[in-house]
């Protein structure tokens, strides 16, 4: 037999129950099978709960707690995984299998330097000599393309960034020379930008290693640049099993082809604004807003500043989407305008007057007109009230509605939101992610505000699910006239649902404009990051991407001490010695009708930024 | 700032929060319901919602709280009734538990006694969870110097050793019922307020409270609605872990004499009367303390039991 048709990985009929014999038992696995060829890359694709980590796991030989394999058989390489005793399955962890975990930030241990624990699995099991050890970590962070290869590892986990510590527990997993590398969704924590350099350093280590690789993913667009193969998953099934370009060209299971259709969402129609609109004055308008958090000094400025100098105005009825990685100040921009933090400076005008910082100081009337609504549907509901309980809160608050006339308005509202009557009555905790999100809407709803603050409201979704709330919030912007300001760090959501965006860096707008600036360049070069960052859903799309991350940054020496200084030119790959790091960037319009904040010109954006797509 | 998608962080708040458990913490309190008539179905669904030791725990919890209720009126003799001249006598048909220093059946003592030792320890108990609590939502709610001056207050408090404090208190202004509840309560409140304040403060931080308060709530009505019923399990908890202690603290005071007067007596005082028969190993020495360690150890169990499930059901706030 050739080397290349053996099958290094065999799953047959695996079973997976949680609960223990006595009690009723939950099948999270339903008889999955699959096989993966040596030096495959195969990929366990599926929303939460369809039990992609439990599968992985079990090639590890293991069950998550409360959990227990029933049966069937995985056989790795000439090993029957699920026979092996305590000791061979720690001997088959040691040699065999390796897996990378999401969060890289819990898997290291603080209080010891990164090198003692990337080498610690070789010490561990005695597979090779701490001189040996050492060596092969550092031609490891060399192939993962770490900074400072020979150095990095004598730093603590805190002293490097997320999407570095992501790349070094693959180091750790990789040190033993694993046969089968298990990656559980190892980029599903990072920015864009982060993801790319991480996935593109992973792919090369698989690459030059030629290892079995299992990637276990969410995102359809990152498993396409990774995998040979896809499996796709659904409620412990196996859905679909094939080649990347057949799954994604030619998907056979209805499932399948739902989950693709959620990820390619076509762009709405802008709304064209009728003069009429264009001379009302905006909803929500900041000009030059500054805020941040700790103490205030002397000069009012807090000892952190989060938000520097944002300006944005939000038409009514339309929605605006602002745009940022984590860091960026988005979160605390809605928080600002919902009056949950104070600014420091700048003014916010809503419906043409001035908007009081602090709560106190808000009429009934400006509560009621601003919601806000959070990223994580489950800390924003309190467990201890019932649905009902939640929405005829701001019914009683808002509108002195009691009784029968707050029973009937809450059902209306459930009914706005898609979600069943009979739910009314149960507590958030009985409800799925999606469910709870809408009734997050729908609270919101409740107060019949004019602008709603979504804050990254799809993020902890499901695609479908996060897709289906896309189309709610369009749907009830149509039928009730209501304004968003959308966060959000993926560009194709915002895309999908915005008129206007905002690109945010270090709390600088650094970008404002027109959906449709995002789609061609000249753009900031900020935003010509994000923008390449984002995968594409074909195969081959990350080879074809030149390399930010390695490519080398224009020299540029000391900066001048401004504060008003570009604050991208750190990683700008198009920054400008003796100018950026010296002169604030002035306010510049393109051609689009956007503004950015840059030094290069119009011309020179567009010249550098066309380079770029020949050569990708 | 922005979690991505499909974390699988813990998220304080979104575990499913019991209902059920909320009656078990009636049983402390009002335990007739429990005696009236336990069907099958009810000890069917007792047996689910408590592990073994729980099911002691509770077991035990009720049979005083019981007896401090029908004592007085199943005890064979009144309770100051001098009824053998033989003293420090073992256990026989007339006297159960034998006979203390003076000749009084001691089974007639301890369920008289019983009234004394759980009812001050749960009166004051209550009285330092409750004043406890609506301090420390009141510092954690509204935040700034009102917490500060609150948190100061009580650390002053804490640093007072509570045995101390009421040895002072009691030799100072006399020992009464009401004096020793006062003074129990009062070595207990820091205690209370530190653990509420705690579990408020990490409550407001949840996005519940932070939509109510962008929608313009006042603050009590966050502090009564979306705070309270969030932290009412581990405050339960701490109520049972504030009930033994401060039935160890009266017990302790009554073997220092300054605790229930006689001719009255709790099973503290119970125990001091009777130390003279220690030597011999009379019953009437034992019996007392053996009843202080069930009840103690009862309420743990049911703690260590109600916390086991109250922790899951319970969000941020542990």
């Amino acid at each position: 037999m050739n080397a290349d048709t053996i099958d290094m990985i065999q799953v047959k009929g695996l079973r997976v129950v949680a609960g223990a014999a006595p009690d009723p038992v939950t099948e999270i696995v339903k008889g999955v099978d699959f096989s993966v060829k040596k030096g495959e890359v195969l990929a366990l694709i599926g929303e939460s709960g369809s039990g992609k980590t439990t599968i992985a796991l079990a090639l590890l030989g293991y069950a998550r707690q409360g959990c227990s394999i029933s049966s069937g058989s995985v056989r790795i390489g000439e090993t029957e995984v699920l026979e092996l005793d305590q000791q061979g399955r720690r001997a088959l962890r040691a040699r065999t299998v390796a897996y990378v975990a999401q969060s890289a930030s819990s898997g290291f241990n603080p209080a010891r330097t990164i090198i003692d624990q990337v080498t610690e699995p070789a010490l561990l099991h005695r597979l090779m000599t701490k001189e040996v050890a050492r060596r092969k970590a550092i031609a490891l962070f060399h192939a993962l393309a770490l900074p400072e290869p020979e150095t990095i590892g004598e730093r603590y986990p805190h002293q490097v960034s997320g999407g570095q510590l992501q790349r070094l527990m693959a180091a750790m997993a990789l040190i033993t020379d694993p046969a089968v590398v298990v990656f559980d969704e190892p980029t599903t924590a990072l920015d864009v930008t982060t993801q790319i350099e991480v996935l593109a350093a992973f792919k090369k280590v698989i690459r030059e290693l030629g290892t079995t690789a299992i990637y276990v993913s969410h995102d359809l667009a990152v498993v396409a640049q990774m995998a040979d193969r896809i499996v796709v998953l659904n409620g412990g099934r196996v859905k679909e099993n094939g080649l990347v370009a057949q799954v994604l060209d030619a998907p056979v299971d209805v499932y399948t082809q739902q989950l693709l259709a959620a990820t390619r969402r076509p762009e709405p129609v802008l709304s064209v604004q009728t003069a009429a609109q264009k001379l009302a004055p905006p909803l929500l308008e900041i000009r030059g807003l500054a805020a941040g958090y700790g103490r205030i000094d002397r000069y009012g400025a807090p000892a952190v500043r989060v938000l520097d100098d944002v300006s944005l105005s939000i038409a009514r009825g339309s929605t605006l989407g602002v745009i940022g990685e984590s860091g960026s100040g988005k979160t605390t921009l809605a928080r600002v305008v919902a009056g949950l933090v104070d600014r420091a400076r700048g003014e916010v005008f809503f419906d043409g007057k001035p908007l009081p910082a602090q709560l106190s100081k808000r009429t009934p009337d400006q509560y009621r007109q601003i919601q806000i609504v959070f990223q994580n549907a489950d800390t924003a509901l309190n467990p201890s009230h019932t649905i009902a309980d939640i929405l005829s809160r701001p019914l009683a608050f808002y509108h002195h509605l009691r009784g029968a006339a707050a029973r009937k308005r809450t059902m209306e509202l459930l009914d706005l939101v898609k979600l069943p009557a009979s739910i009314a009555e149960r507590a958030p905790g009985g409800l799925s992610g999606g469910q709870k999100q809408r009734v997050n809407l729908a609270r919101a709803l409740a107060a019949d505000p004019a602008l709603i603050l979504c804050d990254e409201v799809t993020s902890a979704l499901d695609t479908v699910v996060g897709a289906a709330i896309l189309d709610l919030l369009a749907e009830l912007r149509r039928e009730l006239g209501v304004s968003y300001m959308f966060i959000s760090h993926d560009i194709s959501t915002v895309r999908s649902i915005c008129d206007e965006v905002i690109v945010l860096y270090a709390g600088h707008r650094v970008e404002a404009g027109e959906r449709d600036v995002l789609a061609a360049p000249p753009y900031h070069p900020y935003t010509g990051l994000l923008v390449d960052s984002v995968p594409a859903l074909k195969p081959g799309w990350l080879d074809a991407r030149r390399l930010i991350g390695s490519a080398a940054l224009p020299q540029m020496g000391e900066s001048a001490d401004i504060a008003e200084l570009c604050s991208f030119r750190a990683r700008c790959p198009v920054r400008i010695d003796g100018k950026c790091n010296a002169t604030p960037p002035s306010m510049k319009k393109l051609p689009s009708g956007a503004e950015i904040l840059c030094h290069h010109s119009t011309a020179e954006l567009s010249r550098l930024q066309t380079i770029e797509a020949v050569e990708a | 700032m922005n979690r991505p998608a499909n974390s699988s962080i813990h998220h304080p708040g979104t575990e499913l929060y019991d209902m059920g458990l909320d009656d078990i913490v009636n049983d402390l309190a009002v335990p007739e319901p429990e005696l009236a008539g336990p069907k099958p179905g009810v000890l069917k669904r007792l047996h689910r919602r408590f592990s073994v030791l729980g099911l002691i725990g509770l077991v035990l919890v009720v049979f005083w709280l019981i007896i401090a209720v029908i004592g007085p009126w199943i005890a064979p003799y009144k309770s100051g009734a001098l009824s053998s001249v033989d003293v420090f006598a073992g256990s026989s048909h007339a006297f159960l538990l034998g006979t203390d220093y003076l000749g009084r059946d001691m089974l007639s003592r301890i369920l008289y006694g019983t009234r004394y030792t759980v009812g001050l320890a749960l009166a004051a108990a209550l009285m330092a969870s409750l004043i406890g609590t609506f301090f420390g939502l009141i510092a954690a709610v509204s935040g700034r110097w009102v917490d500060e001056i609150l948190s100061r207050l009580f650390d002053a408090l804490i640093s007072i050793p509570s045995k101390v404090l009421a040895l002072v208190v009691i030799a100072a202004f006399g020992s009464s019922i009401p004096m020793l509840m006062g003074v129990a309560a009062l070595a207990y409140i820091p205690g209370a307020f530190r653990i509420s304040r705690s579990l408020a403060v990490n409550l407001m931080t949840l996005e519940y409270v932070q939509v109510a308060r962008a929608r313009g709530e006042r603050l009590f009505y966050i502090a009564r609605v979306e705070v309270l019923p969030n932290m009412i399990h581990p405050m339960l908890a701490d109520f049972g872990l504030r009930f033994v202690f401060i039935v160890l603290l009266l017990s302790g005071l009554s073997f220092l004499g300054l605790g229930v007067q006689p001719p009255n007596a709790d099973w503290g005082s119970l125990v001091r009367e009777n130390i003279g028969g220690l030597a011999e190993g009379a019953l009437a020495v034992m019996m007392p303390a053996i009843a202080i360690a069930t009840l103690t150890i009862g309420v743990n169990l049911l703690i260590d039991n109600l916390r086991r499930r109250g922790g899951r059901g319970q969000g941020a706030a542990q």
